[in-house]
């Protein structure tokens, strides 16, 4: 049960965290600015498991890999858009986060609830009673999202 | 000799020596080996935590290919931001890393004069590293933990982006530049069009394009979601190395990306440099693109004349001579900023600095300065600007609730004149 927290076209990485919070010391104290432009409540209130919903090249922008970690931080494991932006879609899959590529990212609306199902490629909107299925991430990619991100997908190989 | 290019792209063909193989196809996915990696002060000590603390890896798999460049924040302007530079400059002292530049300019700028070449293959964790295109090489934006990858064993995965040929024709007239053709080629295909794509740049217009111009187009391909970028080298490139007095000598390899020139590609776009007028990105996104003439007039608060996009000598030259004579605006607060301290130097020869400060501009030392927005010439809460940068994002220079206009160096100036958003003809 994850609560759809939606935003339009173009979120870029600025968006995501602001650049002047890059310096601060950890990922934790980054996290507070998470979408601060957009939405200035927004670290205060999302919960742990919701889901992050975009349009259309969600995630454009700098090659920041701050800005998965601070949507990591506060709990997101998976992200639905119409489309991503390359080097935040490898930046996801390399911290372990789910960016799904779907067009039902225009249906779905602020505060919706939501379930995905993993295992069947199903995202579940309860709040409109429609299911979508998913092209469910495979071979490499998946190899590395199991992990939990490529460092520890490496790790898991140096010990094997 | 033989061109054993198999029908491939300049691009392909360039991963595909990385690959070690004789042939690469679109959509495949590869390991390739890294001939330089890049980092800057956004992005290093990340990339630093993950090698070690992650991967269990202390030091880098050849410290002679990695780059690590400060040019965010020059110089430091917080004790965060000092610390953050302490700890870098202990990085590269227990690395054994030399090619380590404290205050030498924008990455890219500092990679284009000393460090790229043709051919080569560069990664890179700032978006803008898809630049090095415009001499020859493939390169790209990533994340730390790539990097951090690369850090560790000189080699990542890659998949082989489809090349998109925009042929361009014609020349360009008085007061459009290359700002205008990168502006032009983003709002035709939208922020998304060429995502996972290489951006090739070619056709009879090309030639008369400088490297530098070439550069700022191939700069800003990544607002368009591009991957990579490519203008086959031609003997313009051949010069701009012999000026930069480190020469390419490899002719065989330069021989082989021109018989690349007709090789199927994913699509071609025609675009005629005769009929593109001034253009300009306005807020918030890079692909809301005008003419410059749908929104002329507008009052504007600062301005600002630099970045990896637009900082060489040519847009200073540019800017300089516009502006010699003329003050800027009153209220005005106008940012000149050269990319590099090569450019900088050179403009204080050609003595344009004192063209800048008799105007009444404010000149920083090189650096991405306002163009990354947590730094120089923060923006107020209703205040606009007009700039030579590539990124005008939602509160990217100070507050959610300012502005920013993306526009070509000649048009910065004239606004800057002006007071508003102004054709360069007007100022002339």
């Amino acid at each position: 049960m994850a609560v759809a927290w939606k935003f339009g076209d173009n979120i870029d990485t600025d968006q995501i965290i602001p650049s002047q919070y890059l310096v601060l010391p950890t990922i934790k104290d980054m996290a507070k600015h998470t979408m601060e432009p957009q939405n200035p409540e927004f670290s205060q209130t999302f919960k742990q498991g919701d889901i992050i919903v975009g349009e259309v090249n969600f995630g454009c922008g700098s090659s920041r890999e701050q800005a998965p970690l601070v949507l990591k931080e506060l709990g997101v494991r998976v992200i639905i858009a119409m489309d991503f932006a390359r080097i935040f879609f490898r930046n996801c899959i390399n911290n372990g986060i789910l960016p799904i590529e779907h067009s039902c990212a225009k249906e779905i609306s602020d505060k919706d609830i939501l379930s995905v199902d993993l295992a069947k490629g199903e995202i579940i909107n309860q709040t409109q009673n429609k299911t979508w299925q998913f092209n469910k991430i495979e071979g490499y990619l998946a190899d590395i999202l199991d992990a939990g991100g490529l460092a520890a997908y490496i790790a898991s190989k140096k010990g094997s | 000799m033989s061109n054993n290019i198999n029908g491939m792209t300049a691009t392909e063909y360039i991963i595909a020596q990385h690959a070690n193989r004789s042939r690469v196809k679109p959509g495949e996915i590869v390991n390739v080996s890294v001939d330089l990696c890049m980092s800057n002060d956004a992005t290093t000590l990340l990339t630093d935590k993950i090698m070690k603390q992650q991967m269990n890896t202390r030091k880098v798999w050849d410290s002679s290919r990695v780059v690590i460049i400060i040019d965010h924040q020059v110089p430091a302007d917080s004790v965060d931001t000092s610390s953050v530079q302490q700890q870098m400059a202990q990085f590269v002292d227990d690395q054994g890393i030399d090619k380590f530049h404290m205050t030498d300019g924008v990455c890219h700028q500092v990679m284009l004069e000393k460090y790229v070449y043709p051919g080569a293959l560069i990664l890179g964790a700032d978006s803008h590293t898809c630049s090095y295109g415009s001499i020859g090489s493939v390169s790209s934006g990533i994340g730390s933990t790539d990097l951090a990858a690369i850090w560790a064993s000189g080699e990542t995965w890659l998949k082989v982006p489809e090349t998109v040929r925009f042929i361009l024709n014609g020349k360009l007239s008085p007061d459009v530049s290359a700002k205008d053709v990168a502006l032009h080629i983003i709002n035709l295909v939208r922020a998304n069009g060429l995502t996972y794509k290489a951006m090739e740049l070619a056709g009879p217009g090309i030639q008369s394009l400088t490297v530098p111009q070439r550069f700022t187009i191939c700069n800003m391909a990544v607002e368009a979601g591009a991957k990579s970028t490519m203008v086959i080298p031609d003997q313009s490139v051949i010069e701009f190395f012999q000026e930069l007095e480190r020469p390419f000598n490899n002719l065989d390899l330069i021989e082989n990306l021109q018989a690349t020139q007709n090789s199927p590609c994913h699509s071609e776009i025609q675009i005629d440099l005769n009929a593109l007028m001034p253009q300009i990105a306005c807020p918030h996104y890079v692909d809301n693109v005008r003419p410059l003439s749908e929104v002329q007039g507008l009052n504007i608060d600062q301005a600002f004349l630099g970045s990896c996009t637009n900082g060489r000598i040519e847009d200073l030259r540019e800017g300089a001579q516009l502006l010699k004579g003329k003050k800027i605006a009153p209220h005005m607060r106008f940012l000149v900023t050269p990319a590099s301290v090569r450019v900088y130097k050179q403009a204080l020869q050609e003595n344009l600095i004192p063209i800048f400060l008799d105007a009444g501009a404010i000149v920083n030392h090189p650096g991405c300065s306002t163009c990354w927005g947590a730094h120089q010439g923060i923006l107020a809460s209703g205040q606009r600007m007009v700039t030579t940068g590539n990124r005008n994002f939602k509160g990217r220079a100070g507050s959610p609730e300012s502005e920013i206009y993306l526009a070509s160096p000649a048009v910065v100036v004239a606004s800057a004149i002006k007071g508003e958003l102004t054709h360069p003809k007007e100022v002339r």
